[in-house]
């Protein structure tokens, strides 16, 4: 399954039609132990890019973008009680949500594994 | 050290008062009487003075340490201010807003009229609302300004610009008001991409929130452009006057096209922060923007100081009463004893202090944005990060050496950031020791990076479980 990444470090993963979200390997390891994690309302519809969730560590509170439209048909609620799980498995168990896309033409907006991390090579 | 909850047994008091011999005032009405005790500690007097001594023993301030909290102007608080404060002691607060009060409280409102007054002529701003009680509030209260000025002008808005390098209370107070955010990052040259702004800017952007100078320390260079864009597209320009002590009688923000500013008069006012203080954050606007300041607003007349209290434009009041008095005395005390010319002198020293600690660090850690500084200078732990030693480390270390730390990890745009602001008040001798101590921390996360784990080791606690502490919160005293 082809993760895609956003430049805010978001990833998203099609399966079935809907796409997992989440923040990447590399921001859970720049923004240090995770303390909350603020879940998008059930059912809001969201623009590409835009801001749907936040997450708080003990460096600093961060948004999390939208890496597509859509409508958010899932939380995960886990994250509430055991926010520790971004830090243990950002890009597996610690998705925020699964959004129903509505474009997915969108993805050419959205930078491939091989490029993104071309990109946060940059960065270090 | 015990709670003075801990300390409580039965019976314990400091004051018996003597039985009363007067007959005993109507009983209060059933339902506001407490169901059950108040729960207050039973302790001696000689209780609680040594608690509080203690207490007051352990606290670290700017009377006992230097305290180079980066964006924070810690400096030393002028104690003849405290003085001036201790005069007003016996006016209620009150007493100008009852029917006929004004003529009795003339001394307090010239007071507040002469600061503000002072305040505007430093800002180049028309007039001062002294109200807000700190500097988030006070932005909040621009923002809100700022809104009612193009809602009196029909005006659609519905953005506010803020750099990538702003305090956080920028984009939460535009927020708080009710407006979308759009975050412009920062060019190599240490300030807001100005062609990455360009292309933000629309018609529906209220305003442009910037620092200057910003959270790096650093000059913006193209403050003027800046402001003259936005203005073309009718967005306001506010000034977040955290970085003020950096050009206070250098440049007034008015004048190169600010309409708005908040001030922290316990940062650039020497007056004392947090706890010691409180704050006060007066927000100065453009002639355009008075009609909406809060109520009550203090005008001079031929007849003295009257209060102005309908104005159906205003935005009303925002706080009560007239803010933090005391703290506005000893604001405006400051002011008078310094005069222009040492006012003038604070920002220049503050700014030598700053570039004279840059200079003789820079060899010893990363510094991302070499350029001469302003009131502030921002360092990177990154070459310490190799040796597995981050700016949390060293701010340990300072623990243990009698510094309060830098500002740590802020600006966010700086990997392991160490905020440094020396402030005017302190002597070269009092820095070169500090400077002396940073070069041994770096030398220590060369020679033996592990030895960092164990600080602070002087303190009452050692290294606190930051992540345990914000997961599972405990505020609340056990026995309550």
């Amino acid at each position: 399954m082809e993760t895609y990444f956003t430049k805010e470090h978001e990833w998203v993963r099609m399966k079935d039609g809907v796409a997992a979200v989440g923040i990447s390997d590399f921001a859970a390891h720049q923004l240090g132990d995770v303390t909350f994690v603020e879940l998008p309302p059930l059912g809001k519809s969201v623009k590409q890019f835009e801001q749907f969730a936040a997450i708080e560590s003990v460096k600093a509170a961060s948004d999390i973008y939208a890496p597509l439209s859509g409508k958010i048909i899932k939380i995960n609620d886990l994250l509430e009680e055991s926010p520790e799980i971004v830090n243990e498995s950002p890009e597996d168990a610690a998705w925020i949500a699964w959004l129903e896309p509505s474009n997915l033409d969108e993805l050419k907006n959205l930078m491939t594994q091989a490029q993104y991390e071309e990109f946060r090579g940059g960065m270090e | 050290m015990q709670l003075i909850y801990e300390q409580s047994i039965d019976g314990r008091r400091g004051v018996r008062l003597p039985a009363s011999d007067v007959p005993a005032a109507l009983p209060l009405p059933a339902e506001l009487l407490r169901k059950e005790a108040a729960g207050l500690p039973e302790v001696s007097e000689l209780d609680t003075v040594r608690h509080f001594t203690n207490l007051s023993r352990r606290n670290f301030s700017v009377d006992t340490h230097f305290y180079p909290l980066g964006s924070c102007t810690m400096k030393y608080n002028v104690k003849a201010t405290e003085n001036g404060a201790a005069l007003f002691n016996g006016e209620h607060p009150l007493l100008p807003l009852l029917p006929g009060g004004e003529p009795h409280a003339q001394g307090s409102l010239a007071l507040l009229h002469g600061l503000a007054t002072s305040l505007a002529e430093i800002t180049g701003m028309a007039e001062v609302t002294t109200q807000p009680l700190a500097g988030a509030h006070g932005e909040m209260t621009g923002i809100m300004l700022i809104a009612a000025y193009h809602k009196a002008k029909g005006n659609k808005k519905r953005y506010v610009i803020v750099p990538d390098s702003s305090h956080g209370t920028n984009p939460a107070s535009a927020a708080m008001v009710g407006y979308e955010i759009i975050t412009i990052p920062t060019a190599p040259y240490g300030d807001m991409d100005l062609d990455a702004f360009r292309a933000a800017m629309n018609n529906e952007v209220a305003a442009v929130m910037m620092t200057c100078p910003n959270t790096l320390g650093l000059f913006n260079p193209h403050i003027k452009e800046i402001c003259d864009i936005a203005h073309s597209f009718d967005a306001l320009c506010y000034y977040d006057g955290a970085n003020l002590n950096a050009i206070m009688g250098k440049v007034r923000p008015g004048d190169v096209g600010f309409d708005v500013i908040h001030l922290n008069l316990h940062k650039t006012f020497g007056t004392p922060h947090g706890g010691g203080g409180p704050g006060s954050g007066p927000v100065g606007v453009k002639e355009a923007l008075v009609p909406f300041l809060p109520l009550p607003r203090i005008v001079k007349n031929d007849s003295g100081f009257i209060l102005e209290t309908t104005n159906p434009a205003s935005i009303g009041r925002t706080a009560n009463f007239f803010g933090n008095f005391g703290v506005m005395v000893k604001a405006y005390a400051y002011i008078l004893l310094l005069g222009r010319e040492g006012l003038i002198r604070v920002s220049e020293q503050a700014v030598l202090n700053a570039n004279y600690i840059m200079a003789r660090l820079k060899g010893h850690y990363d510094l991302p944005y070499d350029f001469t500084c302003m009131h502030e200078c921002v360092f990177s732990a990154s070459r310490q990060v190799k040796q597995g030693v981050h700016a949390l480390d060293i701010a340990k270390y300072l623990i243990d050496q009698g510094y309060h730390p830098p500002t740590v990890y802020f600006p966010l745009i700086v990997k392991d950031a160490i905020m440094i602001e020396p402030t005017e008040t302190e002597s070269k001798a009092t820095m070169d020791l500090f400077i002396q101590v940073m070069i041994q921390a770096a030398e220590l996360a060369e020679s033996d990076p592990g030895a960092f784990a164990a600080l602070p080791a002087t303190m009452p606690v050692s290294r606190l479980d930051e992540t345990r502490a914000a997961r599972s919160q405990q505020v609340c005293f056990a026995g309550c």
